[in-house]
Parts: structure tokens; C-alpha cells; sequence
């Protein structure tokens, strides 16, 4: 060991970056993806005899609904991300609040419903919502798919909770300190000055949650509403219990996702990257 | 233990308050099995998503191109589309692909049952987030550490082992313990192919008690002990690997 000064290990070093990025995928990889399901289709495809039209045939038919199905996803995900980004930044905002009450109120919500599995809050919102609402007369329906959305937007709430009181908090103090002596108030400070540069802060995680969200949407199956999952279930039960559909359907639900979320993971990496620090 | 049972059974009579879990003998079981069965899923989908974070890691630093390709597209296909769907895709579509066997009361049975498709599926998608987890950890590793390494004549194997893994883990370990706490989340989605884990019985318990409320808030509880016992356990482990002078 050295003997000088025992505390610092020689073998460890800041981290860096790889100067080159590892993980790019480029088009020809889709391309990939997309002739390694057709591939697996074919024996499939050997197997449907005159009766029944082929495995083509069948995607192509059901294509339209599974694709509605997806755009259904979206409009959840969009929604109970939107709903989740405006409770949870008044809960990070609490979680820095001066009252140590309200602080730590919302610091138990935050750690509550980040900690609960995703599907258990689904199932929470799913049966513990009344069927409708009754607010001096009006009667207010709720359908499977809004509580899906409300059940999808806590663990939302929770996660961007955690992601703007980390941001906050990951601003060097004397931001707050030179914004102080210079007589703004402290609303101002949080407005003006703190939460502009937390915005670039928090983008990346922000898109990252939204990305797994997006993943989370298929949840919604389980409890119900008629997404792509359930649609999935629907066509195949259609189809008539084929099990040469198995494969090629569920590989084509896996692919919608990726193409879908896989350009978000990329332009959050880019993001991170351009947003980094610099120390 | 009696007296107990008469407690919650006259708590349900006088308040309402039902947890027919406690006091009856046949849905105790039920939660119980489904209790042990969360953890058993939680314990080995944990230990084989380290292992295949831990290869996949090594494998990324093949010389091999085609093997990096594989590896890195393995890991954009897992963390981007969602595991229920890898889960029905693992169970419906690969299940119904393999061979039958015969069980023992002479019925065809598949040869993997609900529960090993999810500890494989689940494994590999908590896997593929592990890849990363500890190829950022092992990016903090120094080159010279590898070149002096190299210079005593360790093989590439051993280095990996011996020397940047140990030193990657204790990097990776708080984003490690991230995933791993999502991973414990994740095992309630066993309960889309039927795996008898907890948020299965306290479904079966709730359609036959309709006692939604109570078991809804029991989940959320249980759940939060079994992440808050694994948070400890692992920040035990983070301050037991600890390097000194490095951190907070």
C-alpha cells in the first residue's frame, strides 16, 4: 500500500467516457430484426396447409387493428405521463419545500409510490376508482381506460418527484446563495433562477421515465382495457388457437415497441451527452 | 396464535376491516405459498441477471465484432420493448414451439412451466440493463490498471475476473441496486401467465372475499417491506465493498 497517503487507492480513477459509443445501431440492424422474424415465420408458413391462408396473410389482415391497438398505447402513455409530470413536480417542489411538514409528506407519497410495483398501483387505481363520479349532479364517467391512465400516471408522479428534487438539489448551492444576496425572493429564486437550469437537468430522465412508461402501457391489458396486448389475445383467439400465428404476432407487437421506443433511448443518450456537466 | 386469529376475525365483525389471510387457515396458505413463491422468483431471477450482466459484460469486450454486435443488440431489444410482452412473447410463442414431455400421470405437459419461462424471461430483461450497468462500471476502471495486468501476464479471462470486475461492481453497485429493487417490482407480471406469486393469491383471495381495499393496501405493504429489505441488504453490501477515499 502506499504509505504516504493510505486513503487514496492508485487503482481507481475518475470515470470517462470510451471515446467511441459501443452501442449504435444502424439501420441495417432493424432490417435485421425485421428478416429474423420473417425468417421464423417460414417454417410457419410451410406448415399452413390449402384450408387456412398463410401467415402473411393473417398479419396483414390484422395489421390495421394491431396497429390501432399501438396508437391506443401512445395515447395512454402521452396522457398518464402528462398527469404524472404535473403531480409530480408539485411533489419534488414539495420535497424541497421550507416546511419540514410538507416535506416530509411528500417525500412518504414520493418513496410510497415509487416503491410499489407498477401492476399493484395498476390494480389500486383499476378497483378502488368508482365506476363513475358524482360531483353535485354532474355524473362523470370513468372508463377502464382513464383509471388505466390514473393508475399508469402514480408511479409517474413518484419517479419525477424523485427526478426534480434531484435536479434541484444537484445545482451547486452557491446558485442559491448568489441569487439570495441579491435580494430575490424565495419563489423567485425557485422560478427565475433554480428551476430554468434544472429543465436541461431533468430532460433526460424525464424521457428515459416516459420510455418505460410507454413499456408499462401493455400493463393495462391485464386489468382489461383493449390494447395492443389484449387486441393480440383477440386476434389470436380469432384466428382460431393457431399456433404457427404465435411467434410472428408476438414478434410483430415486440417490434412496434422497439421501433417505437428505441429512437427515444437514442435521443435521450444524445441528450445526456450533450447536457453533460462539464467538471 | 388462536387468539390472534379471534382478533382479526372480530375486527372484520365489529369494523368491516377483512384480512381473511390472517385468520383463516386456507387463504393464509395462499398468501403465505404466494409469499415464498415472490421471493423465490425475486431470489433466482436476481443471482441469474447478475450472472448475465456480468457475461454480457465480458462478452462486450469481445475481439470478436460479431459477438459485441449480438450482445449489443440483444441489450437494445430487451430495454426497449416491454417485458410483458417479452414474457407472453418467451411464454406463448417460444413455450408452444418446444417439445412436450410426458408427466406422470401419463398428460402432455410442456417441457418449461410458467414459473421457468418467467425467471428466464424476467432474467433476461433485468439482464440487459445489468450489461450496462457494469460496462459503465468497468469503463471507470483505469487502463493502466488492465495494462499492468497484462504486463504480469494475467490472460484476459483472469484480468476480467479478477481484477476490473471487482473494481467495476463497487462503481456499478448504486445503479446496480436501482435495477435490481425494478427487477423485484417486475415479478408481480409473473402473475399474466398465472405464476402463483403474491399478487396472484391476493387476487384469488380478493375475488373470493371481495375484500379488494384491504388486500390492495396489504400489496402495497408487503411490497414495500420486501424493497425496503432488499434496499438494506444492499446498501449493507455497497458499505461492506467500500473503497476507501473514493465517495462520500
Amino acid at each position: 500500500m502506499n504509505k504516504t497517503n493510505p486513503k487514496i487507492m492508485p487503482v481507481m480513477m475518475a470515470p470517462r467516457a470510451r471515446a467511441t459509443d459501443p452501442i449504435r445501431l444502424k439501420a441495417w440492424h432493424g432490417a435485421a430484426l425485421a428478416a429474423f422474424v420473417v425468417l421464423v415465420s417460414i417454417p410457419a408458413f410451410a406448415q399452413a396447409d390449402g384450408a387456412r391462408d398463410s401467415v402473411f396473410t393473417a398479419l396483414a389482415r390484422w395489421m390495421p387493428l394491431l396497429l390501432k391497438g399501438f396508437i391506443f398505447n401512445v395515447v395512454i402513455s402521452i396522457s398518464a405521463m402528462a398527469i404524472g409530470t404535473l403531480a409530480g413536480a408539485a411533489l419534488g417542489l414539495g420535497q424541497i419545500s421550507l416546511s419540514s411538514w410538507v416535506r416530509k409528506t411528500s417525500w412518504f407519497v414520493t418513496q410510497f409510490f415509487r416503491n410499489a410495483p407498477w401492476l399493484v398501483l395498476l390494480f389500486f387505481a383499476m378497483f378502488l376508482l368508482p365506476f363513475e363520479l358524482r360531483i353535485g349532479g354532474i355524473i362523470i364517467p370513468l372508463p377502464d381506460y382513464l383509471k388505466a391512465i390514473i393508475g399508469l400516471s402514480l408511479p409517474v408522479m413518484a419517479n419525477v418527484s424523485e427526478i426534480v428534487r434531484g435536479a434541484v438539489v444537484s445545482l451547486p448551492s452557491g446558485q442559491w446563495e448568489a441569487a439570495e444576496s441579491l435580494a430575490f425572493t424565495r419563489t423567485q429564486v425557485l422560478w427565475r433562477i433554480i428551476l430554468p437550469q434544472c429543465v436541461k437537468r431533468m430532460l433526460p430522465p424525464w424521457m428515459n421515465l416516459y420510455s418505460i412508461l410507454t413499456m408499462a402501457t401493455v400493463l393495462a391489458s391485464i386489468v382489461g382495457v383493449s390494447e395492443v396486448m389484449t387486441l393480440t389475445g383477440q386476434v389470436l383467439a380469432a384466428e382460431g388457437g393457431r399456433t404457427d400465428l404465435l411467434l410472428p404476432i408476438y414478434s410483430t407487437v415486440l417490434l412496434m415497441f422497439f421501433i417505437y421506443c428505441y429512437p427515444i433511448a437514442r435521443l435521450t443518450l444524445r441528450l445526456e451527452k450533450k447536457f453533460a456537466v462539464k467538471t | 396464535m388462536e387468539a390472534i386469529y379471534e382478533w382479526f376475525r372480530l375486527l372484520y365483525d365489529n369494523t368491516g376491516i377483512n384480512l381473511p389471510f390472517i385468520y383463516d387457515s386456507y387463504d393464509r396458505g395462499r398468501m403465505i405459498s404466494g409469499f415464498f413463491m415472490t421471493v423465490k422468483l425475486s431470489v433466482l431471477c436476481l443471482v441469474l441477471s447478475v450472472i448475465i450482466g456480468m457475461a454480457g459484460a465480458w462478452l462486450q469486450n469481445s475481439p470478436l465484432k460479431w459477438t459485441r454486435r449480438i450482445v449489443n443488440g440483444y441489450i437494445q431489444l430487451f430495454r426497449n420493448t416491454p417485458p410483458l410482452v417479452q414474457l407472453y412473447f418467451f411464454y406463448f410463442a417460444i413455450g408452444t414451439m418446444l417439445p412436450k414431455v410426458t408427466n406422470d400421470w401419463g398428460g402432455q405437459e410442456p417441457i418449461l412451466g410458467g414459473f421457468a419461462w418467467a425467471v428466464i424471461s424476467l432474467s433476461f430483461f433485468a439482464g440487459a440493463y445489468n450489461v450496462e450497468i457494469f460496462r459503465s462500471g468497468l469503463e471507470a476502471v483505469p487502463d493502466s490498471t488492465v495494462e499492468a495486468a497484462e504486463a504480469l501476464g494475467f490472460s484476459r479471462f483472469h484480468i476480467y475476473k479478477d481484477i476490473t470486475l471487482p473494481l467495476a461492481i463497487r462503481v456499478a453497485l448504486p445503479a446496480l441496486n436501482n435495477n435490481l429493487v425494478n427487477l423485484v417490482k417486475t415479478t408481480t407480471l409473473a402473475y399474466a401467465i398465472a405464476v402463483p406469486e403474491m399478487l396472484y393469491e391476493a387476487n384469488q383471495i380478493w375475488s373470493d372475499n371481495v375484500n379488494v381495499t384491504e388486500m390492495m393496501v396489504f400489496m402495497l405493504l408487503v411490497y414495500f417491506v420486501l424493497v425496503g429489505v432488499l434496499v438494506w441488504g444492499m446498501n449493507r453490501w455497497e458499505r461492506a465493498l467500500k473503497i476507501p477515499g473514493f465517495g462520500a
